[in-house]
């Protein structure tokens, strides 16, 4: 094993550190960076807990190594409030009850902003499909894909005004 | 409902926004494994990959050659302490860490105490267990064969693995009513062992100060009291003494019953950090969770039914054997080894009544907690549920008809049941009618018979079930001899703000938000300024905690009476302020004020400040109350639930093309958080239904130990759930309420099956097994002739 240096920009704020070879990026974030947003539910890329955006992307962090982020730019459910001030896909999933324990949350809205990234005006359908890799236990999926809505109406508004 | 009280007040029957949720869209929330102390040491656990096993030996050479592994615990580690032992809930014992014997597969063996995760994992890893296998015994009925190996050898005297015999009702009486029915049908029904996979596992962290002898616990738990009394007891001859223990829940990811058990991996960690004197993490992953934790369900069912021709039900006898595993490890009320199962003559009135159950000892975790259920009612909803439908389709009966006509009626409530329940109140018609106007149950009908010409199968399943929660009364209920009230701590402040603590811990169930409504509908200090505290056993008053839909009936309950005997005081220091009688003064939310004179008031803050500032001579200063509320009776919320179901063919799959949900839970405190829970109850109602399943091969070996093969609804399997209510008041709840958590997983389940058996029944299919993979119902398909 050995240890690698690397440097990432988290929420837009540049990080270096010296990892383990093996280290996950799901721990580097939560155990040393503290960024605990990032939850973690099965190791295996099945709950999307840990979805964290990678260059833009969606990515499982409980499955990526550290090293792997190496200069890349990640983004956590902690990046998304501008200033103290909610995002709307946050202030959707307040409004239309889109959580309960709010474990698989962060995961949620970090998938969802991807997709609102590439689709400005997803389908119920396009919704189900996006969020399809991650669980939950919850809510049963109806308030979440009513609170992405939401947020896609909420945005639409926001660039026409 | 009109709420009584202002949006600005937000009392019951507003949906305030959840006050919890700020934290959580931030990514804020506090969970165990957000927890990280100075100084903490990291817990991993060998498990055995055996079902039964000597253990020979165990090596922990290399493991403790590995750079940060401090320490390998054994059983024999343990036994030095008398700690390799504990009690379950249901008074059974089990191990901590085997001494000799594995009884389950991925049983805790040892455990690797390491300076951080890695280095505990690659401990695991190295530690060297040596087995010898013993024969396996998976079959719960050949368990119960006299020639079966006795598994609890450790239990002195025991000479066969039935762990309990269970019955309720008069067999005899129900057997001569049989014996003289027109009709009988009969199924056998198998509700698979599933779990409960809340999407937060299991763990803690345990921080023993060995200055002030003081253990503090961060713990996945959903009755943290409970908990805490429990390690005084397995732990008062180590030192740990209850006032010095102190059992932290902090934010939980869901518990589902899953996070009621105190499991071994808590007593490891606690054990190694009183050692150390350092803290100590332990947190399971998923495989550990899905393979070790407590099932639920696993109840393999004979149900029958007689009737007249008429339709008219005349009796019900249930035959039923539990797989519980290594051992009986449920969560039940110790006087219901089988749990509420006792409901299973459910919505309908008969003559007569059997049930019986025998738990049984097998090679497989131990357990039989509920999934998001209350103790077992799932099991006896879904029998009386699917039999309901055999006798329909027996005499070719509408299956809503045949419900309507055997209903309780709505005068005969409070009704007391065959089996021994007094149900509160119901509207078991009215619940029904309303699902089906809203379904357009008879163009459904039209539409079925025009689909089946055409060879297209389609289904319309009804479930009208009655639940049992909100544990419980006093004389009848208890876990380990405590008593299962709940309690409230309300506390105003001289601003008229106001703290709130609970015996409950919600687990996602919006407790902060709802509890703080019910203090804002009894006294008028708006919900946002009553802050709600629980999970912290050094704070909160002691109660039985949160499982079985109990917060609401008891707690909740404890929240009105607390917030009463607050405002009798209240009302005392108005009449001094405005130095007229207590017989003057008239309550609206918010004040008192002057019969007559609506001008002459005082406001609960302006209360509140007197409390503290000019208190009546001769009354003690403060505002603040604990009620420990001990419920008359048990909460009994129903609904009907329809489905419809469409299959497929080709590949047989099952489709819900639409479920409509008419829920009755009394009162409503917040009409959104209701539409939630019944939301995630569907969900967790149609899993087992279609997709969830743990199965053992003959070995004991586990199928479905992680998400690869354990099948979690996704967003893409889950249709857009429908719902409404109908509105029957609870008479003896403080509210008029009752629980509502679980009420969707436990009527959801046979509204499916039966929609998919009504898609088929034209091919002479009178039942499915659950889970209703594509798989099975294309066997079914294929049987019949009827794969395209």
């Amino acid at each position: 094993m050995s240890e690698h240096s690397i440097t990432m920009t988290i929420n837009g704020t540049e990080h270096s550190a010296e990892v383990d070879s093996r280290l996950l990026l799901v721990h580097l974030l939560r155990d040393e960076l503290r960024l605990t947003g990032t939850h973690i539910g099965c190791d295996t890329t099945h709950c999307g807990a840990c979805t964290v955006l990678i260059d833009g992307e969606p990515m499982k962090s409980c499955t990526v190594l550290a090293v792997q982020a190496d200069g890349r730019e990640v983004k956590t459910v902690e990046g998304l409030a501008e200033n103290g001030n909610l995002h709307p896909l946050q202030q959707g999933f307040w409004d239309e009850h889109g959580l309960q324990c709010g474990y698989c949350t962060p995961g949620m809205l970090m998938t969802s902003y991807a997709l609102l990234q590439r689709n400005s005006d997803p389908s119920e359908l396009d919704i189900r499909e996006a969020i399809s890799g991650n669980l939950c236990r919850c809510t049963g999926y109806v308030n979440i894909i009513k609170s992405v809505r939401h947020a896609a109406e909420k945005m639409k508004q926001g660039e026409a005004s | 409902m009109t709420p009584k009280t202002s949006t600005d007040i937000c009392g019951m029957g507003h949906s305030m926004k959840r006050k919890e949720d700020p934290r959580f869209i931030r990514g804020q929330g506090n969970y165990v494994d957000d927890v990280q102390l100075p100084g903490m040491l990291y817990m991993d656990i060998v498990r055995s990959p055996f079902a039964h096993a000597k253990i020979k030996s165990i090596n922990s050479e290399a493991a403790l050659a590995i750079p940060g592994v401090l320490a390998v615990i054994t059983g024999e580690t343990l036994e030095q302490y008398n700690l390799h032992w504990m009690p379950t809930l249901m008074s059974d014992t089990q191990m901590v860490l085997p001494t000799d014997t594995v009884m389950y597969q991925s049983q805790e063996v040892a455990a690797v105490i390491a300076t951080d995760r890695y280095s505990a994992a690659d401990g695991v890893e190295a530690v060297q267990v040596d087995y010898e296998p013993l024969e396996v015994v998976v079959d719960p009925f050949k368990a119960l064969e006299p020639d079966a190996p006795v598994l609890r050898t450790d239990k002195e005297g025991k000479t066969d693995n039935r762990i309990f015999h269970w019955e309720a009702g008069d067999r005899d009486a129900t057997d001569a009513v049989f014996k003289a029915a027109d009709v009988v049908v009969k199924e056998d029904m198998y509700i698979p062992r599933i779990h409960v996979a809340s999407i937060e596992t299991c763990g803690c962290v345990a921080d023993f100060d060995s200055t002030m002898g003081k253990l503090t616990v961060y713990l996945t738990t959903q009755a943290p009291h409970a908990v805490r009394t429990v390690l005084a007891l397995v732990a008062g001859h180590v030192g740990l003494s209850e006032e010095k223990i102190r059992v932290i829940s902090p934010d939980i990811g869901g518990g589902f019953g899953g996070k009621v058990p105190v499991y071994p991996g808590y007593v490891i960690a606690i054990a190694a950090s009183v050692v150390i004197g350092k803290p100590v993490k332990w947190i399971e992953d998923r495989m550990e969770n899905l393979q070790a934790d407590s099932f639920a369900r696993d109840y393999h069912m004979s149900v029958e039914l007689a009737a007249k021709q008429d339709g008219t039900m005349e009796a019900l006898r249930i035959k039923t054997v539990a797989d519980h595993g290594y051992a009986d490890a449920a969560c039940n009320p110790s006087k219901f080894p089988a749990g509420m199962f006792s409901i299973c003559t459910g919505s309908y009135e008969m003559k007569q009544a059997f049930a019986e159950v025998d738990g049984v000892y097998t090679n497989k975790p131990p357990g039989g907690i509920a999934y998001r259920c209350s103790f077992r009612v799932t099991e006896a909803v879904h029998a009386i549920e699917r039999i309901t439908d055999a006798l329909a389709q027996k005499l070719e009966m509408d299956p809503a008809q045949l419900r309507m006509k055997n209903f309780i009626p709505k005068d005969a409530f409070p009704y007391q049941s065959l089996l021994g329940w007094e149900y509160d109140s119901g509207d078991y018609h009215g619940a029904l009618q309303k699902a089906m106007d809203i379904i357009g149950y008879d163009d459904l009908r039209k539409e079925q018979a025009e689909k089946r010409a055409k060879g297209e199968f389609m289904g319309i399943g009804i479930s009208s079930f009655t639940e049992v929660v909100g544990a419980g009364p006093s004389k009848d209920f208890d876990i380990l001899g405590i008593k299962m009230f709940d309690s409230a701590e309300i506390r105003v402040h001289p601003t008229g703000k106001a703290m709130a603590r609970f015996g409950t811990k919600s687990q996602g169930q919006g407790h902060e938000t709802t509890y703080a409504q019910i203090v804002a509908e009894e006294l008028g200090i708006p919900a946002a300024h009553v802050e709600v505290e629980e999970g912290d056993t050094d704070t909160a008053p002691y109660g039985l905690g949160t499982y079985a839909s109990r917060s609401t009936p008891t707690a909740g309950a404890a929240a009105a009476m607390a917030s009463r005997k607050i405002k009798a005081k209240a009302k005392k220091i108005a009449a001094h302020l405005l130095e007229v009688s207590e017989d003057d003064l008239e309550w609206e939310p918010g004040k008192f004020f002057v019969k007559g004179a609506p001008q002459k008031e005082k406001t609960i803050q302006d209360i509140a400040f007197a409390a503290y500032t000019n208190n009546p001579p001769g009354m003690e200063p403060g505002l603040e109350a604990v009620d420990y509320y001990d419920p008359p009776n048990l909460t009994f919320p129903f609904g009907s639930y329809i489905c419809v179901a469409d299959i497929d063919r080709g590949t047989g799959e099952v489709k819900i093309r639409r479920f409509v949900a008419v829920d009755d839970c009394g009162n409503i405190i917040n009409p959104m958080i209701v539409d939630g829970q019944i939301h995630g109850g569907l969900s967790m109602g149609m899993a087992p239904a279609l997709l969830e399943e743990i199965s053992y091969d003959e070995s004991g070996n586990i199928a479905g130990g992680s998400f690869m093969d354990y099948l979690v609804p996704t967003s893409m399997e889950t249709p857009n759930w429908e719902t409404d209510k109908t509105i029957t008041p609870c008479p003896h709840h403080p509210l008029g309420a009752k629980g509502v958590g679980e009420s969707a997983t436990v009527g959801a389940p046979p509204a499916i099956v039966n929609a998919v058996v009504d898609a088929l029944s034209h091919l002479g299919v009178t039942h499915m097994e659950i889970p209703m993979t594509p798989e099975r119902v294309w066997t079914v398909l294929k049987e019949k002739g009827a794969v395209l």
